[in-house]
């Protein structure tokens, strides 16, 4: 069980880094991007690539960054350029990236056995090498535990001073009200653009650190990747806290990891894993319904909680 | 401060919709006009407004703010030297951002942004100042969402958004024809105080006759894409609604037929 929940930590904390760059573009920007299915796969394919040529893994995945941050800007461009609907520019970014990732990675997939990734550092290190988690069997669990916690803290601090500088608030203005960003001056389309590169940067380098995590990086991974990230997103929303922007960032992460476990946990009571995709699609319209549903569901809560008073009213109506 | 040369826009043009909201027009104001510009529904008021502001291409002519022609120059970049006033009270506030932040916003405009704080604890305090100016208690709620406040009190807050760095010119596209009129007659004193005070150049579109007549020193009529009546000055204070409907019809051989303007 705890290898379970450690591993739904580990993958949670690798994913929220994914989280994070949707909720900039999905909550920030009021914009679906769809480029991050590509991205995520292009980050993952980048990473390996190098890797797999012996380059040093922090440098793949900075490489990662870039490579996302370029797919970030060309979505950017189609829409704030050449006026395409946001959500079909990140339609035609994503399958450009099919072909382009396919290039990067030379074939469907690449192994990364054996080879020294961004973790090695941390598997040798030997406060986590100690006997306590070679016993509970979660030594290869903890390096990428560590790492991801170093990376998710590092990027919500990043982003948290970004968002509370000049251009930051431009780019929260133009997703909150863009007539209104122009009038004060704020070249929204920039900032849309700034917006979708910073997004699929972090998406990237989530896929570079999945990849390493799982030792392989495969073309199919981006598939169906914007919903995880939606419903991790809503999830956090839902359950914790979200007064402050900061708190927000958190939020994000314990819904990314609050959605491993669920997983994990569906999986374990033996759901068939073939299924996943279907669940999760279903979680998250349930989740985005939600508001709906309330709004029906209010006259029902309020008679069973108004109980026996309401009828009375009725009837003396 | 304004020039206005013979600008001209059609809207769809080609097909059946064509609509010429602005024939020919040219105004010019000087620098502290306080302008009012009234007209019934399509007459190219909020047009006019939009082309000197930017939202809008002109087809033909150009405008020149403060020496400057902006006719080319996208909205966003024109921003520095106006001061804009939206009809919709949503329209020109954030409403996910505090009202501090949307200050901030504000005094930005124009100026470049950089990777400083986006408000420093100096500008808390003046703008702290300047919501006392408006009387609605605005200053100890800095930091709340403008989401949560009337649409006379965000108003309100855009006028001060809109005037708070002298803009060389103040649009006003009817901005307080969504307000009910306890509120609009309080946002419409707080624009002429902000007006006078600060000797801005304003151009302020109005349904109301009695608004137009009551406020600045200047009323211009529009009506079919067309300048109808210029009024300064002494003549203007004298004007009436009366006069005003008289000499409409007689310079365009028609019945003013905008019962909102007349009823308000």
């Amino acid at each position: 069980m705890l290898q379970i929940i450690l591993g739904a930590l580990m993958l949670g904390l690798l994913w929220a880094i994914m989280t994070i760059g949707i909720y900039i573009t999905y909550r920030i920007l009021g914009i679906a991007d769809l480029t991050v299915e590509g991205s995520i796969a292009m980050g993952a394919a980048i990473a390996a690539n190098c890797i797999y040529g012996g380059v040093n893994p922090y440098l793949a995945t900075f490489l990662a960054l870039l490579g996302g941050m370029a797919s970030g800007l060309c979505t950017g461009l189609l829409h704030t350029k050449l006026k395409i609907p946001s959500l079909l520019s990140g339609i035609l970014t994503m399958i450009a990236l099919y072909s382009i990732n396919l290039r990067i990675l030379g074939k469907a997939n690449v192994s990364l056995l054996r080879m020294d990734t961004v973790y090695t550092i941390f598997l040798k290190m030997s406060f986590l090498n100690n006997n306590l988690f070679v016993k509970l069997g979660i030594t290869h669990l903890m390096p990428v535990i560590v790492l991801g916690i170093i990376v998710v803290l590092g990027i919500i601090t990043i982003l948290y001073w970004f968002f509370g500088t000049e251009i930051g608030c431009s780019i929260r203005a133009t997703g909150d009200n863009p007539q209104m960003s122009r009038a004060q001056g704020i070249n929204t389309n920039n900032m849309i653009v700034i917006g979708l590169i910073i997004s699929n940067g972090l998406v990237a380098v989530s896929g570079a650190l999945i990849a390493q995590q799982q030792s392989f990086a495969d073309i199919q991974m981006g598939t169906g990747s914007i919903v995880i990230g939606l419903a991790s997103a809503i999830i956090g929303e839902v359950l914790f806290s979200k007064r402050s922007f900061f708190s927000r960032l958190v939020s994000l992460v314990f819904g990314a990891i609050t959605y491993r476990v669920i997983i994990a946990l569906v999986l374990k009571m033996g759901m068939p894993a073939n299924d996943l995709k279907l669940f999760t699609a279903i979680t998250v319209a349930v989740a985005l319904a939600l508001p709906e549903f309330s709004s029906y569901l209010r006259p029902i809560t309020k008679s069973i909680r108004g109980g026996a008073s309401g009828a009375i009213r009725k009837q003396s109506l | 401060m304004l020039s206005v040369s013979r600008v001209y826009k059609t809207f769809n043009i080609g097909t059946v919709n064509e609509k010429k909201a602005l024939k020919n027009i040219c105004l010019h104001l000087k620098e502290g006009d306080f302008v009012t510009l009234i007209g019934g529904n399509g007459s190219g008021k909020s047009t006019l407004l939009n082309c000197i502001a930017g939202v809008y291409d002109v087809d033909e002519g150009s405008i020149i703010i403060d020496g400057a022609d902006v006719t080319k120059i996208p909205e966003h970049k024109r921003a520095g030297i106006l001061g804009r006033v939206f009809q919709d009270p949503m329209v020109g506030t954030a409403a996910n951002m505090g009202i501090e932040e949307n200050l901030a916003l504000a005094y930005r405009r124009g100026k470049k942004r950089t990777f400083k704080w986006g408000i420093t604890n100096k500008e808390r305090e003046l703008y702290k100042e300047m919501l006392s100016q408006l009387g609605l208690g605005l200053e100890n709620r800095l930091s709340d969402k403008v989401g949560l406040l009337s649409g006379g009190q965000r108003q309100a807050l855009t006028l001060l958004m809109a005037t708070l760095n002298q803009p060389k010119l103040l649009l006003l596209d009817e901005h307080t024809a969504a307000l009910d009129p306890k509120t609009a007659v309080k946002v419409l004193e707080l624009t002429n105080k902000f007006v006078t005070e600060g000797n801005l150049t304003t151009l302020m579109v109005t349904h109301n006759m009695r608004d137009a007549i009551k406020y600045g020193n200047r009323l211009i009529m529009m009506h079919d894409g067309r300048i109808l009546l210029d009024i300064k000055n002494e003549a203007k204070q004298k004007l009436t609604v009366e006069d005003l409907l008289q000499r409409f019809g007689q310079a365009s051989g028609e019945e003013f037929a905008s019962d909102r303007a007349l009823l308000a």
